[in-house]
């Protein structure tokens, strides 16, 4: 008992809250064209892409700031913000694991992250993403050999310039909204990934994101492209220090699936949520969207919200080439002050396209639950098909849940389902269980799991048993 | 326009007796609209019929002023059963007649009572502005209306361009019951009508609420209504949106004590380019309260449905019952349907769901009724009548389902 105890209380709290006193080699705060002339120049970038985020600069100075979303936030001041952070250790950029900053291994180690040996034994080639630049790629010599990419958006603009000019910013435009454009102007660094044609990625990707230094932006950029006929699976996690002031996260992420090319995109998201009161904790404001781009093509998103102080964002899937699916499987839980404002959007352009939607909100405390999702079915895209199902889990009065499916079809040859139902934990449900010798937690992590199932099971072997175990965590003492 | 609309609102207040207070009032509203015009896609109750591009792009000029008519012919309408009336000419009141009923248990006044609020919708300030009055019914406590009331709604002869603004507030004291229709039957040249009702239902009474727009014509309405339901009252209403060239219908409904209940059913029945939008918010305040709604739509041709509904639940409204559905069926490639069914929740103890479905008619349900000999055209439809005819049986008051199956043209 008393181990289960210290186990739950270990785990009870935010256990990724240890910050890691490294030396940061930080750009002057603040945004304006010489900040984003630093960042340009201290990864050596070429011209280009210079002239990429000074166009979407341009273009950010002229949006306002959404205000439409249901969970509101004080004022971000953009001028007060560090938009580069890197550890200093990366200024002579290491050879091999070996030559990186001790301190950051041990961080990594704290956080779980198999970077070396236990990333052998897993078979997960994992990119470490801390503060704002990739630090480490595990697994690179295997993948090369079946010449997949994969390694930090630095690199890949460094040796292949030829694919991110091609397809960066394709699916996310610079012209895009206000926090889209922000990360095209002042992106840092992040994953690529390509997969050749008629690959199948042997190995399960991974990306670990975590906010180190304070009054840092945190501005990632995510560019996965399947070749024709190729697999992948990606997986990407995210934790941050506890800290009293909010942090914003903007990343981007596009995703390009080419003809009969699948791509399958899970995230667990456990960014700080700030504490009880709901003082500190992220702001996690990004931007995800694929992009079907061939015949029978598929992009499917997977994601377990648990963190985040806000979180906003709508993982999109455009349907555009002919007999192609997207799919999307979410759970969100909020506890005590936590917001979210999360669905998808599914924008069907192409003959025959599908689309699935399942979301799960789980609110507890005096938290904000809000699936927001639009289902688009235009007037070329004949026989398309969507199903949408959202399911709403209430723990206690003091916490709200919303729907709000926007649903738009202007073809006749097709049909959009929905549906959603809001319910509590019944208490004969409880009683059941009680009856049964499990403690009024563990019921209640029982059933929340088993109302989530139809989810999980979509999440690949590794961080399905992490995502349940976070499940139960996420909701200790929201009942009795 | 905006000058236009000055010297309009300026001569309204020259013309008539107003007191001070009224002035006030009309004045503020008329403020909040000059300054913020009507309402367009980027405000979110208006994101899928943008107002203010229909009424620019209808007319050049709208005149705001209309006289009251003297004398007026009603024109004969084929009702087949015992009614009470109440006709409207240009929104202003004109007749009454309540010969089945007991003349002290109902009251019909007319006079200027504005509440001082000044809505944030525009088309309310700009309705409050323009009033120069507002008709009162009353239904007494303990009195059950014995045969239906209609309220026709007539537009003189030659009327065009012309912004109608009306308003009627019904109230029925606590044990009655009224069947009310909404009877939009003006038939006239391209007019915009900003028609509002406020209905408050005492405790213990029944409202049934018909409203029934299947006239064809040219007009632009906007029907805002606001209805607040007392302790164990119930209301039935119902839409029936196939006539005007563009409407929408705003409906409001709050469930302000414990035990009410609310059936709110809907047939938008469209062809040509028609665009009709069916907007309801239900607001569960108290516990113990039921609400359910089925709206279908039937789109033909070129034309646009949109549903957008809401259910909203207070933290103190536990056991609330909420239900919303709404299907539609595509018939033409032209055709759009669009629906945003809300939900808005802060009470754990509920039981809500909503459900939404799209999509054209079932092949196979056609090739059944084909291969019994039916032709394509008497199959599709004999299968629409169908759908639309489970809303119309909900219709509880015999004389108004056969009235509105007769005037859809469904006789199944």
């Amino acid at each position: 008992m008393d181990s289960r105890q210290k186990e739950i209380d270990s785990l009870k709290d935010y256990k990724y809250g240890f910050s890691t006193d490294i030396e940061n080699t930080k750009a002057p705060k603040g945004l304006n064209e010489d900040v984003i002339k630093f960042i340009s120049n201290i990864k050596k970038e070429p011209q280009w892409m210079l002239d990429f985020r000074l166009k979407a600069f341009e273009r950010f100075k002229q949006l306002k700031e959404p205000d439409w979303q249901k969970p509101k936030y004080p004022k971000i001041d953009y001028q007060d913000l560090y938009y580069y952070s890197a550890p200093k250790s990366m200024k002579d950029k290491p050879k091999s694991l070996d030559d990186l900053d001790p301190k950051l291994l041990e961080t990594y180690k704290k956080l779980g992250i198999p970077l070396q040996e236990q990333a052998r034994l897993n078979g997960i080639a994992v990119d470490a993403v801390f503060d704002s630049v990739s630090v480490a790629t595990t697994f690179k010599e295997e993948l090369t050999k079946q010449g997949i990419i994969f390694c930090s958006m630095s690199e890949a603009i460094q040796k292949h310039p030829e694919l991110v000019k091609k397809y960066l910013g394709s699916v996310i435009p610079t012209t895009d909204h206000f926090f889209a454009t922000l990360n095209s102007a002042v992106f840092t660094d992040g994953s690529f990934v390509y997969i050749p044609e008629n690959v199948k990625c042997p190995m399960e990707l991974s990306t670990y994101f975590r906010i180190n230094a304070s009054e840092t932006g945190q501005f990632e950029r995510t560019l996965i492209i399947a070749d024709k006929g190729s697999y992948v699976s990606y997986l990407e996690g995210c934790t941050a220090p506890m800290r009293d002031e909010n942090q914003l996260h903007a990343a981007n992420v596009e995703l390009i699936a080419l003809d009969d090319a699948e791509i399958k995109y899970s995230t667990v998201q456990n960014w700080y949520p700030g504490d009880k009161d709901g003082k500190g904790g992220i702001y996690n404001f990004v931007t995800k969207r694929g992009l079907c781009k061939g015949k029978n093509s598929k992009i499917s998103w997977t994601q377990v919200e648990t963190g985040s102080a806000i979180t906003w964002k709508y993982p999109s899937c455009i349907l555009k080439g002919d007999n192609s699916i997207g799919e999307f499987y979410s759970i969100a839980i909020t506890n005590n002050h936590q917001k979210a404002d999360t669905g998808t959007k599914m924008i069907h352009l192409g003959k025959n396209t599908k689309s699935k939607i399942i979301s799960k909100g789980i609110s507890a405390g005096k938290s904000d639950m809000m699936y927001r999702g639009l289902v688009d079915i235009s007037s070329k895209a004949d026989n398309s098909r969507n199903f949408t199902q959202c399911d709403s889990l209430l723990m206690g009065n003091k916490c709200g849940a919303h729907t709000i499916p926007y649903i738009k079809n202007k073809n006749l040859k097709s049909n959009i389902e929905h549906e959603a139902t809001t319910s509590k934990i019944s208490d004969e449900q409880l009683y059941y269980c009680n009856q049964r010798g499990l403690n009024q937690e563990e019921a209640v992590s029982l059933i929340v799991n088993g109302f989530c199932k139809e989810v999980l099971q979509q999440l690949p072997m590794e961080f399905a048993v992490e995502a349940q175990k976070l499940v139960g965590i996420s909701l200790e003492g929201s009942v009795g | 326009m905006q000058n236009e609309l000055k010297l309009n609102f300026d001569k309204i207040i020259s013309l008539n007796n107003f007191s001070d207070s009224q002035k006030k009032i009309k004045q503020e509203n008329f403020n909040n609209y000059f300054e913020k015009g009507l309402p367009n896609k980027r405000n979110e109750d208006w994101k899928f019929s943008d107002i203010n591009q229909i009424i620019s792009k209808n007319f050049d000029n709208l005149n705001f002023i209309v006289d009251q008519k003297k004398f007026f012919e009603e024109k004969d309408f084929p009702l087949d059963f015992e009614h009470n009336k109440i006709s409207f000419v240009d929104g202003k009141l004109y007749d009454f007649d309540f010969k089945h009923e007991d003349k002290d248990k109902i009251l019909v006044d007319q006079n200027l009572d504005l509440d001082d609020t000044i809505y944030q919708n525009t088309l309310l300030n700009l309705n409050s502005a323009f009033l120069t009055s507002v008709s009162k019914i009353t239904i007494k406590k303990g009195y059950n209306v014995k045969k239906p009331l209609i309220l026709f709604n007539y537009l003189s002869d030659g009327l065009k361009s012309s912004a109608i603004n009306s308003r009627v507030d019904i109230n029925l004291e606590d044990e009655s019951s009224l069947c009310l229709v909404n009877f939009l039957n003006e038939n006239s040249e391209k007019n915009f009508i900003n028609f509002r009702q406020k209905i408050k239902i005492g405790e213990n009474s029944i409202l049934k609420n018909y409203n029934l727009d299947s006239y064809t014509s040219e007009n632009i309405k906007y029907f805002n209504k606001d209805i607040n339901l007392s302790k164990n009252s119930h209301l039935e209403y119902f839409i029936l949106s196939e006539g005007s060239k563009f409407i929408k219908q705003d409906i409001n409904c709050n469930l302000d004590d414990e035990y009410g209940s609310i059936a709110l059913n809907g047939i938008i029945n469209l062809e040509n380019e028609k665009h009709h939008e069916i907007k309801t918010v239900i607001n569960h305040k108290k516990e113990n309260c039921k609400s359910y709604q089925l709206i279908k739509s039937v789109l033909n041709d070129k034309s646009k449905g949109i549903y957008q509904g809401k259910i909203f639940v207070s933290p103190e409204a536990q056991k609330t019952d909420g239900y919303q559905l709404s299907r539609a069926l595509l018939l033409n490639e032209s055709v759009e349907f669009n629906a945003k069914p809300e939900l808005e929740i802060y009470a754990d103890d509920v039981k809500c769901s909503h459900g939404s479905t799209s999509g054209n008619i079932d092949e196979n349900s056609i090739f059944y009724l084909m291969s019994r000999g039916l032709s394509y055209s008497e199959s599709k439809k004999l299968l629409t009548n169908g759908f639309l005819n489970e809303v119309i049986e909900k219709i509880s008051n015999e004389d108004v389902k056969r009235l509105v199956k007769k005037l859809s043209g469904i006789n199944v």
